[in-house]
């Protein structure tokens, strides 16, 4: 049958061929396409910090990603490394984006420039670039911000919907050229804790955290950054993220989790040291670092029960902070903390290999 | 008791307090660590010392020792002769013999040369080589990207393993420059295709080829490889000598050969040259293939 | 019996890499290669000592004649494709990139047989003597590793086997060789397990064949019926055909590391090899020939071939209507765990699965950047090992580190490699760690 077409078969040269190591096929997926599909899950976090503070915000995540990119560009021309596929990674965008989303919307336009030099150069480069870092760059640089210009970072600008007729959170201050309102955190710091079970205790809180006040909470009326208000835009985020396998659905679940656990736990039996566990949930940023920053790739433990730790700690140190800790947000310092301990978390919850059989001490032979 | 410092009341008992337990507490430790030096004393030769200073202090290894202390060690006890240690110069090594009163001892300089001298123009590879950059790892796929099997691949091992920064890659080609070189073998050890020879410091001329093969074979791969024609030990016996498809030099012969041999011999493909002369074809890109 | 339609899990770990290969060439039947001019067979195609020549230049042979004996225990006999004259035992290109010895054998076009072994009865037959039939007709592997059979099917009597089982699996991308070969010849499948049960003495057989290849599933299940042969499907996942993963998915253990199958009492054997081992035991013919994929989408035919061992490449690649384009890779085996070769003059030998081409595209396609510790490669590792923390502490020397996170338990199956969004060369870098610890021991 082949002698016929013997003639006009036409045989390879072997001149271009490319020899390398096996496997000769992998996926089509890249690490630009992973961050563009964050920065998708991104949006609806985004279009609601728009909806709810206005173009003020908008114009603050524009500069952020923009100061990111440049900030990034410098540093590659500095080094003498090679601009293009740094920047094109697309990862200084995702973190311009995140630090947006963790700034109060009325920033003037110098903080988004400290920032983004604070997270890319400090927060990514100095380790080694993209891959490298052990702290999450948009906390290191939110951080960085918080404890340099405290001022700030700490004026929050009343959402769109929130009028006089708001219980419980209507500190307004007219100032010359904007109006400011206090966090629900910001305010249920300001209490003097009551320990014990009276009936005092119980009230507390009571005026921050009614029903009708958590329900707003929820759909994202009250004061903060730009990106923690709307909780059904950051689950929507969540499930983007999941639907495109980018993070481990452990680390949000077990963080939120372990939060509303132990508050809950203290507020059971001391009602008047912390406002009840749905409070946390809802206020602060804790939606937002459990879902978009503790999941952040490079700084998340490799394996599942990793994870599962780490959330657990992060979840603990956010607890404790915002109970017993000066600040009335802790969200960010204990993600940085946990940071720091995900090697050795690695080193200890890695998974049993094939064909070992665990030791009675524990100890993987 | 208060004393006003301006408009600051300091409580001066409290002040003198900290200081003393301070300076109190340093003192101490100071002492404690003062009679810890003295009990746990590690009783040394000083005279290891001594070498210790006089040497380079280059830990390369060329001696054979693991490091310039374990010389240093090993010439106070007799082992080795101060002049084995292959970096120091002539003035350094006397220095060390007269401070110890032993002989100099037989000064041989080595040096390394790289036998090939096929670089990207001269010598064929695959099309393509798609993988890590390590001459080790190149091996794994294929055995290497280039198409004679005993020639340098020219991806950096040894150039990154040399102390002394001697090893230049010049198109795929590892060239090493003799005025840094050693003779240490480092680069030698960590080759893995054994391209790197160890040979006397006083030879300058070379076979550049490390291939077995029959002549016919490598001249399809290879525009500089030593073709085995023999012409070099047809010319000088004592110099040359021709295994399988490869010449070499006799590197203890009574004689080494010079400029004057090689252009008395006529080497065909210039596989036959000075360390000088081959890094300049090195450097040269072949204008046709 | 066996009407088992459960879909059994798998193992932990292991991916799905993207299959559109499969169709090109499983669904035409295999068509037997003419008889071509000359032969290469490569002598040190198995794993263990090489067989020795037993020929010289200027021999007449016939095909199965023996040309090269086993030298020692772990060795296998090899016979020769046709008859013909030996022109040249010397080096040829081998399919591991380095010149390999073969013996060249130029066809006289007759094709006539020397004398067969006579056929054994296997149901009454002493196993010993089917063991030295099975050694003698040079079996080996077929699945890629190209391990003597004899010697797997001899295993020391401290190791107490009580499962046969057949890899049908073929999970490698674009292969369809052994698809083919179940549904031509189930009926020789069947016959070989239960050759290869009366040898090791066990009772419980099973073939072990992936869900994609239903109808294979059910033409050896209906075949089965009657005897103690089972069928198990399994899920499409990749590595299924490790013969790990294969004993852990169906015998339900794991070979412990550094041992094996028979440290968990299982032998795997691939179904191609139970095929010839029936031609071996019936017939008493050696092994000369083998089903191969001749795949991809630029191969102008492509689709299974019956070739003869030492089928030179071109010659294959004639058979199968020639390229479309230039090719930019030319692999031996499957995409996944494949050798690329750099030159033409490769002959195929006994455990050449499959010919694969790709576009030059598609093998510069992607260029390695930095690990972002996504995890993925954790994830689809089928050892479970840490193949990110590995692959960083191998870049940086770190072999005690790299021992340490069990590198000597790589596979090499290319599943981190696979998944990997930065494209490192994963596999490259367990290789050399491999290499260099194993240095180092000695």
């Amino acid at each position: 049958m082949s002698e016929e077409v013997k003639n006009d078969v036409k045989l390879p040269t072997g001149k271009r061929l490319v020899l390398s190591s096996s496997p000769h096929i992998s996926t089509s997926e890249s690490v630009r396409k992973i961050m563009l599909k964050v920065l998708v899950a991104m949006v609806p976090a985004c279009a609601a910090g728009v909806w709810f503070f206005g173009l003020r915000a908008l114009l603050v995540i524009v500069l952020s990603t923009v100061f990111c990119i440049g900030a990034e560009a410098l540093w590659c021309l500095l080094a003498k490394k090679p601009v293009g596929p740094t920047v094109g990674d697309c990862s200084a965008a995702v973190t311009g984006v995140l630090l947006a989303l963790n700034l109060p919307p009325s920033v003037p336009w110098y903080v988004p420039l400290i920032g983004a030099f604070l997270a890319i150069w400090l927060g990514k480069q100095v380790f080694g670039g993209l891959g490298c870092n052990p702290f999450n760059p948009a906390l290191v640089a939110r951080v960085g911000l918080l404890i340099a210009i405290p001022a700030v970072m700490t004026t929050w600008t009343p959402p769109r919907g929130m009028d006089e007729k708001y219980p419980g959170v209507k500190e307004f201050r007219q100032s010359v050229d904007a109006t400011t309102c206090a966090t629900p955190l910001g305010v249920a710091g300001q209490r003097k804790k009551i320990v014990g079970r009276s009936e005092a205790a119980r009230r507390n809180f009571a005026q921050v955290s009614s029903r009708r006040l958590l329900k707003r909470f929820f759909w994202g009326q009250r004061g903060g950054c730009i990106g923690e208000t709307c909780a059904p835009a950051l689950i929507l985020g969540a499930l983007l993220l999941f639907a495109f396998n980018l993070i481990n659905w452990r680390v949000p679940l077990c963080f939120a989790g372990t939060v509303f656990v132990i508050t809950g736990v203290i507020n059971y039996f001391l009602p008047g040291v912390t406002p009840p566990p749905l409070f946390h949930l809802l206020t602060g940023g804790l939606l937002l670092g459990a879902i978009f920053m503790a999941t952040d790739m490079v700084t998340c433990p490799l394996t599942g029960s990793g994870c599962v730790a780490f959330a657990i700690g992060c979840g603990v140190l956010t607890s404790v902070i915002r109970i017993w800790g000066n600040y009335p947000e802790g969200v960010s310092f204990s993600i940085l903390l946990m940071n720091a301990l995900v090697p050795l978390i690695d080193r200890w919850f890695t998974d049993r290999p094939f064909g070992y059989v665990r030791k009675r001490k524990g100890e993987v032979k | 008791m208060d004393i006003m410092l301006g408009t600051v009341a300091v409580d001066w008992k409290l002040v003198a307090a900290a200081v003393a337990l301070m300076a109190g507490g340093g003192l101490l430790l100071g002492l404690i660590i003062g009679v810890v030096a003295r009990c746990f004393r590690v009783v040394g030769d000083s005279r290891v010392d001594l070498v210790t200073e006089l040497l380079p202090g280059a830990n390369c290894g060329g001696c054979g020792k693991a490091g310039c202390r374990d010389f240093a060690k090993s010439v106070v006890s007799g082992e080795n002769p101060p002049g084995k240690c292959p970096v120091s110069t002539r003035e350094q090594v006397s220095a060390i013999a007269l401070a110890l009163g032993v002989e100099v001892g037989e000064i041989v300089p080595k040096k390394a040369v790289v036998r090939c001298s096929g670089n990207l123009f001269t010598s064929d590879r695959v099309a393509y080589y798609k993988g890590i950059n390590k001459c080790s790892s190149a091996m794994l796929v294929g055995g290497g990207p280039k198409l004679c099997r005993y020639g340098c691949l020219g991806m950096g091992d040894c150039a990154r393993k040399c102390p002394f920064g001697a090893i230049e890659i010049i198109n795929n080609l590892a060239v090493i420059h003799e005025e840094l070189c050693i003779g240490c073998g480092r680069c030698a050890a960590v080759c893995p295709r054994g391209v790197i020879a160890i040979v006397p410091a006083a030879a300058h001329v070379h076979v550049f080829c490390n291939s077995p093969e029959k002549g016919a074979q490598k001249r399809q791969v290879c525009r500089s490889a030593c073709l085995g024609c023999g012409k070099c030990v047809r010319k000088d016996p004592e110099k040359f000598e021709l295994t399988a498809g490869l010449a070499k030099v006799k590197y203890d012969a009574a004689e080494l050969p010079d400029m004057e041999t090689i252009e008395a011999v006529g080497c065909p493909t210039g596989a036959l040259a000075t360390t000088e002369r081959h890094r300049l074809a090195a450097k040269k890109e072949a204008a046709v293939k | 019996m066996n009407k088992s339609s459960r879909d059994v899990m798998t193992f932990k770990g292991g991916i799905h890499p993207a299959d559109s290969g499969k169709v090109l060439s499983e669904n035409r039947p295999t068509l037997t290669a003419p008889l071509l001019e000359r032969y290469q067979v490569l002598l040190c195609e198995n794993v263990g000592k090489p067989p020795k020549p037993v020929v010289n230049v200027g021999d007449q042979v016939g095909k199965y004649q023996l040309i090269a004996a086993a030298d020692g225990f772990v060795s296998a006999n090899l016979h020769a494709p046709t008859s013909g004259k030996v022109v040249k035992i010397g080096e040829v290109p081998g399919p591991m990139g380095i010149p390999a010895p073969a013996i060249e054998i130029e066809a006289d076009g007759e094709d006539r047989a020397a004398e067969l072994f006579p056929p054994l009865n296997w149901e009454t037959a002493d196993p010993k003597e089917l063991v030295k039939r099975i050694a003698d007709c040079g079996l080996v592997g077929m699945g890629g590793a190209s391990f003597p059979s004899h010697v797997k099917l001899s295993p020391p009597p401290d190791k107490k086997v009580d499962t046969l089982i057949l890899n049908g699996a073929e999970c490698e991308p674009f292969l369809t060789a052994d698809h083919r070969l179940m549904l031509e010849r189930p009926r020789d499948v069947i016959t070989g397990a239960r050759i290869m049960a009366r040898i090791l003495n066990v009772a419980n057989i099973n073939i072990g064949i992936e869900i994609n290849k239903r109808d294979a599933v059910e033409s050896l299940e209906t075949l089965a019926e009657g005897t103690n042969v089972k069928i198990i499907p399994l899920k499409v996942r990749y590595p299924q055909g490790s013969e790990k993963h294969l004993i852990q998915a169906i015998a339900g253990r794991e070979v412990p590391s550094g041992g094996l199958p028979a440290d968990a009492g299982c032998v795997v054997q691939n179904v191609a090899t139970a095929a010839a081992c029936t031609d071996a035991v019936m017939k008493g013919l050696p092994l000369v020939e083998r089903i191969v994929t001749v795949t991809g989408e630029i191969v102008c035919r492509p689709g299974n071939w019956k070739l003869r061992i030492g089928t030179p490449l071109l010659e294959a690649l004639r058979l199968a209507g020639g390229v479309t384009e230039e090719p930019g890779k030319i692999l031996f085996g499957g995409p996944m765990m494949g050798f690329a070769q750099r030159s033409l003059g490769v002959p195929i030998a006994k455990n050449t699965s499959g010919i694969l081409l790709l576009t030059r595209e598609e093998a510069l396609r992607h260029r390695a950047t930095s690990c972002i510790r996504c995890g993925r490669c954790v994830q689809g590792c089928p050892m479970h090992l840490s193949s990110c923390l590995l692959a960083t502490a191998i870049e940086n020397g770190r072999w005690d580190l790299a021992q340490q996170n069990h590198v000597m338990d790589c596979i090499e199956c290319g599943s981190c490699a696979y998944v990997c969004p930065a494209h490192r060369p994963l596999v490259q870098l367990m290789r050399s760690a491999k290499m260099e610890l194993r240095k180092r021991k000695k």
